[in-house]
């Protein structure tokens, strides 16, 4: 450990949406590192150790060493030369960062889409549906008395929605905080987070949609056949029960995750959740909460909703932003080879996207952002090296509950933001463009 | 700034300065209105054109968490309403919650160049000023809600008046926020910890709390008059759109004991209650509301008035729009705020046959009508509660035109209008200069935004050039010029350039002892930091401060800094 | 002879912590490519931990090292995986117009791998 040491108080950990913002980093600023993380998860922990500065080039084109301003212009000319481009990812940069990738997109007439297409986007589209009853993360801390957990496990990759926000914390009306809860948790499988729930309910994969729905059933007080057990592995006891304590309870919270989003079902299993909260609150008080993934994926969803009127796979190649999931979602777009080129901002698809699509960017001129070498860097023609969000960059991120935090940097890199490389990436397209770019047939006082 | 500018051969309206109709020069230099500009400035010939101070609009709902949910759950308003982009300008799309961009450049379209956000829960404040960044043209602000909110009413119900003053103080500077705004006091706590239940009467008991909306009310009160704000408490108050709550509403204005006092969106609060059978039906008692107003020089108000077509109520009086969800259709969004807040959306269609409806288009009309200062009586259609701020034309139209405002009576529901004065107020049409007293000199008034809202020498050169015509919708729907700091951004009716308009907010002063008192609660029942709470210069970029006048020392007599 | 199984992908906080080391290193490859699969189901196959096993899917096929998981914590028929190059291959990328691909239960046919290296 060096001698220069420095003490970063109430700094906020980015790893997941929980975005905890009591950490306090002890950082060695001779060797740029972070070597202690108060209150940090072991997730936060390994989030806040493992990004010191790497010894990387600040950018790469075609694989061969470039100068950041080198890579502006190569990026530049990619994308004001593409006809059909994707901007994806912004989940992990600050929102200062996302409203520059939006009006990248708005100005070439693009598409902007974010991780939430491949996270809760069928919660998105179910809120659009149904809307959604809801609340921020203290008033669950402050009032929950019935936690249900469904379709996740919050143990591995959200840990401290169980000990700061959730379950074990202390609140106003929950003085004795984890002996005033009642805990319940719906999965697939039994996982590290299965010990924490009073109830554990385990459902037969694809059949959440069935308990869900036979719950709002039964909420109503309609009958409900006994054989539901033998399609979803739930028998109509359990049901019975978890109903009279969700009318019961005085304040009540689903947290779901990605169990529901990603199977069978999708947008309508999220939407039988929210549309189950919200039957609930006939009897007393009930809110759901969609457990984000990556740090700002929430600042995501809330930034191209304010410029746009919609949370993701936004299309702007008719001059104005359109809407629709399936048409202008990253995964769509590239399986069925439409985007012509890529401009991937703090995410990794080349990780993630099933096979066809991460082969579609095999084929075109992708361009990244991120602190990391990644199996997306990896593949890409320009590859930007930028400083980390919330450990060298300030900025803002939005907590999984729609609460915005503004990051305490811990130390400086010798790496631009992703702010900083997009504004000129921005700057560089519209001095080709000529200023925004206006769709073929656009009103000719539109382009005045 | 733009370069400098003279307007000549306008008939201005200038009420503030006592201008009514006078063709006169007005002169436009880096982004003040001056009293003589060089020869060879730029000339607008407003020949056949009205020349006004840019619109204000005292209460709207345009940025924030409310409103970003309320845009993300109505897809279907934004797809054939759309805003496109230029060489210069952004797209996006409109419906009652129209985008960020889509907001400035439209509000700029109607010649408005200000806007006060009504309702922003203190943890909020910093996604409203994201928010705000993107919105062009306007000069901005927002009303910070904390009239239910758990700290302050632990003090009040110890009876610590002088910390919650502070604290009070504390929580407006820290948001950046322009006024404090109550929205049904205790309602929301009735909401989220009584099973979803509400408030119903100013001497009901909050939740667990020994406090009544009385008291609150009139604690709040007090404390934003000794804090001299330039806008005073800004209250929506309890019993919205209840049948019958007009007492609730006049008693809420009794409570002001002659001190200052804003009540928001009025309309939605001067119902009687139908004899009989039908007393569920609300009827109007506008000309109750309306004689109190009239003889309570301490008591303004802005009028909510309500447009048929689409709107969206999004609220945070969250038990009102669980209650409106029933004739709203199938969706419903809830969102509550930890300490601070509730907050309620639900789309909406107001429709001219349904009685209630109608009824709250006539006494929208009415109160305006009937106003004896138009001063104290201004513009709103709680945007989008009532209707979205696309519809101030035609309101324009029904109050100066009383020949299209019959026309639309004969449209609407009979029985309603029977239970309104409307039809005893027929003749009565607005002036253009009561139209600029209602829309700019009035707000600004009430805002004390001394630099707004009128054309004398030293005010912002927000300026709005119509051309004149007999339909007054038509009229007020497309200046042909907007001028905003001075800088011309439209121009024959287009947009011509974009602008970064100011967050205008107060920063009172507060004994710094108040963290101690503050800081402990964040510790115990908030879910992040004290030290992160507040938001830093960074989020307004372009702010200005506007000072306050208080009427008691911001230290109290006991504290050992005193010498 | 392959049989029909439900493959649920999902995250572990091994992944969490190794990815933010390197995605491109050792440890994250190990983590990505192990499957979580109920022993009854293991030892009906002749498969110990750390046998090989083939997955396949209409998109594509996998080689992953098998882990065993008794009957409480993973069912019968149930496979487990964390995200990752391998779990890419068996995405098929029809989103059905919602923009996610399904990622969670997918039926694949697991087949065991005979290693002609040894385990």
């Amino acid at each position: 450990m060096g001698e220069n040491l420095k003490v970063v108080r109430d700094a906020t950990c980015t790893f997941c949406g929980c975005v905890c913002d009591d950490m306090h980093l002890t950082v060695d600023l001779d060797q740029k590192r972070i070597m202690k993380a108060e209150n940090a998860c072991i997730l936060g922990k390994a989030w806040f150790r493992e990004h010191g500065i790497e010894e990387r080039p600040l950018a790469l084109i075609g694989g061969r060493t470039a100068t950041t301003e080198e890579a502006v212009e190569a990026a530049a000319q990619i994308l004001a030369q593409a006809r059909f481009p994707l901007i994806y990812g912004l989940s992990d940069t600050t929102c200062e960062a996302q409203r520059v990738a939006v009006a990248i997109a708005d100005m070439i007439g693009g598409t902007v889409d974010t991780t939430t297409s491949v996270c809760h986007g069928p919660s998105g589209i179910a809120f659009e549906g149904v809307g959604e009853s809801t609340a921020s993360l203290g008033e669950i801390k402050n009032r929950a008395d019935l936690v249900v957990f469904w379709g996740g496990n919050p143990a591995e990759a959200h840990p401290r929605l169980f000990s700061r926000y959730a379950v074990t914390p202390k609140g106003m009306f929950i003085p004795n905080g984890r002996k005033d809860r009642t805990v319940v948790l719906v999965d697939v499988r039994r996982t590290p987070s299965t010990p924490a729930a009073d109830i554990f309910i385990q459902v037969k994969p694809r059949s959440d949609f069935e308990v869900l729905w036979a719950l709002r059933a039964l909420v109503k007080g309609r009958k409900v056949d006994p054989s539901i057990e033998r399609r979803t592995g739930v028998s109509l006891a359990v049901l019975e029960d978890l109903v009279a304590r969700m009318k019961s309870c005085r304040f009540g919270v689903f947290l779901f995750g990605m169990g529901l989003t990603m199977n069978r079902g999708r947008h309508f299993n999220s939407g039988a959740l929210l549309a189950l909260a919200t039957d609930l609150n006939e009897f007393t008080h009930w809110v759901a909460k969609p457990v984000r993934g990556h740090g700002n994926v929430t600042g995501a969803d809330n930034v191209v909703s304010w410029q746009t009127g919609f949370p993701f796979g936004v299309n702007f190649s008719r001059g104005y932003p359109r809407f629709n999931p399936g048409e202008f979602t990253s995964v769509d777009l590239l399986t069925r080879r439409e985007a012509d080129a890529a401009l991937i901002i703090a995410s990794d698809p080349a990780d993630n996207f099933p096979k066809a699509a991460i082969e579609h960017l095999r084929r075109i001129p992708v361009i990244t952002l991120d602190p990391k070498a990644t199996p997306t860097t990896q593949l890409a023609q320009v590859a930007f090296t930028t400083a980390t969000y919330g450990i060298n960059v300030s900025g803002t991120v939005y907590r999984m509950d729609d609460v915005p935090i503004t990051l305490r940097p811990a130390f400086e890199s010798p790496y631009p933001s992703d702010e900083q490389v997009l504004t000129a990436i921005r700057d560089r397209v519209r001095a080709l463009l000529g200023g925004n770019r206006l769709p073929a047939g656009a009103p000719v006082a539109a382009a005045s | 700034m733009g370069s400098p500018l003279r307007i000549v051969n306008g008939r201005v309206y200038d009420p503030a300065n006592g201008v009514n109709g006078a063709v006169q020069d007005v002169c436009v230099r880096d982004g003040k209105i001056v009293a003589d500009v060089p020869p060879d400035a730029k000339r607008i010939d407003a020949a056949g054109m009205v020349v006004m101070p840019g619109g204000i609009d005292i209460h709207c709902h345009i940025a924030g968490p409310k409103v970003n949910l309320a845009r993300k759950v109505q897809p279907e308003t934004h797809q054939d309403d759309v805003q496109l982009r230029t060489r210069l300008t952004r797209s996006g799309t409109g419906g009652t919650v129209p985008s960020t961009f889509a907001t400035g450049y439209r509000y700029a379209t109607l010649g408005y160049t200000t806007a006060m956000e009504a309702a922003v829960t203190p943890l909020g404040a910093r996604h409203t000023l994201e928010e705000f960044h993107d919105t062009p043209v306007l000069d901005k602000g927002f009303f910070v809600l904390v009239g239910n909110n758990l700290l302050l009413y632990r003090l009040l119900q110890e009876g610590r008046r002088e910390e919650l003053r502070h604290a009070l103080a504390w929580w407006l500077k820290v948001t950046k926020a322009y006024a404090p705004k109550l929205v049904n006091p205790g309602g929301d706590e009735m909401w989220k910890g009584q099973r979803n239940a509400n408030i119903t009467s100013l001497d009901d008991k909050i939740g667990s709390f020994d406090l009544t909306p009385r008291r609150v009310i009139a604690a709040f009160i007090e404390a934003g008059n000794e804090l001299g704000l330039p806008h005073p408490v800004h209250i929506h108050c309890n019993n919205l759109g209840h049948s019958g709550n007009v007492e609730t509403t006049l008693e809420t204005m009794r409570l002001a004991e002659g001190r200052r006092a804003h009540i928001a969106h009025i309309q939605f609060h001067s119902y009687g209650a139908a004899a009989g059978k039908s007393q569920s039906n609300p009827t109007s008692r506008a000309r109750d509301i309306i004689e109190y107003i009239n003889t309570h020089p301490n008591i303004s108000a802005d009028v909510g008035a309500v447009m048929f077509g689409p709107a969206t109520i999004m609220t945070g009086d969250a038990p009102l729009a669980y209650m409106l969800r029933r004739f709203g259709g199938n969706k419903w969004v809830n969102a509550d705020t930890e300490n601070e807040s509730g907050c309620g959306i639900v789309p909406f269609r107001y429709q001219d046959r349904v009685y209630t409806n109608a009824l709250q288009w006539a006494i929208g009309l009415e109160l305006l009508l009937l106003s004896e200062d138009p001063w104290r009586m201004v513009f709103s259609t709680d945007h989008p509660n009532g209707g979205s701020f696309m519809s101030y034309p035609r309101l324009i139209r029904l109050l100066m035109d009383r020949g299209y405002r019959k026309e639309q009576m004969a449209h609407v529901n009979q029985k309603a209008l029977d239970r309104s004065a409307l039809r005893d107020c027929q003749e009565r049409e607005y002036s253009l200069s009561e139209i600029a007293i209602i829309t700019r000199a009035g707000p600004a008034r009430l805002l004390g935004l001394t630099d707004k809202g009128h054309l004398g020498v030293g005010a912002d050169a927000d300026v709005t050039i119509y051309e004149e015509d007999e339909d007054k919708e038509k009229m007020f729907s497309a200046p042909r010029y907007v001028i905003k700091d001075g800088e011309l951004i439209i121009e024959d009716h287009e947009l011509r350039a974009d602008h970064q308009g100011r967050l205008l907010h107060v920063a009172p002063d507060y004994d710094p002892q108040i963290e101690q008192v503050i800081e402990p609660f964040f510790e115990d029942f908030y879910t992040i930091r004290f030290a992160n709470y507040p938001v830093d210069d960074r989020y307004v970029p372009n702010g200005q401060i506007i000072p306050t006048t208080p009427s008691v020392a911001a230290a109290p007599a006991t504290a050992g800094t005193r010498t | 002879m392959a049989e029909i199984m439900t493959l649920i992908g999902g995250r572990s906080s091994k992944q969490g912590t190794t990815l933010c080391a390197s995605k491109l290193g050792a440890a994250y490859a190990e983590i990505s490519s192990t499957l979580e699969m109920n022993v009854e189901d293991m030892a009906r196959l002749g498969l110990s931990n750390n046998s090989k096993v083939r997955l396949r899917t209409p998109a594509g096929e996998a080689i992953l090292r098998c882990k065993g998981r008794e009957t409480k914590d993973l069912p019968p028929g149930i496979l487990f995986m964390t995200y990752g190059p391998l779990s890419s291959q068996l995405m098929a990328g029809d989103t059905a117009g919602s923009g996610m691909p399904i990622s969670k239960n997918l039926d694949v046919e697991v087949e065991p791998v005979r290693d002609e290296n040894g385990p």
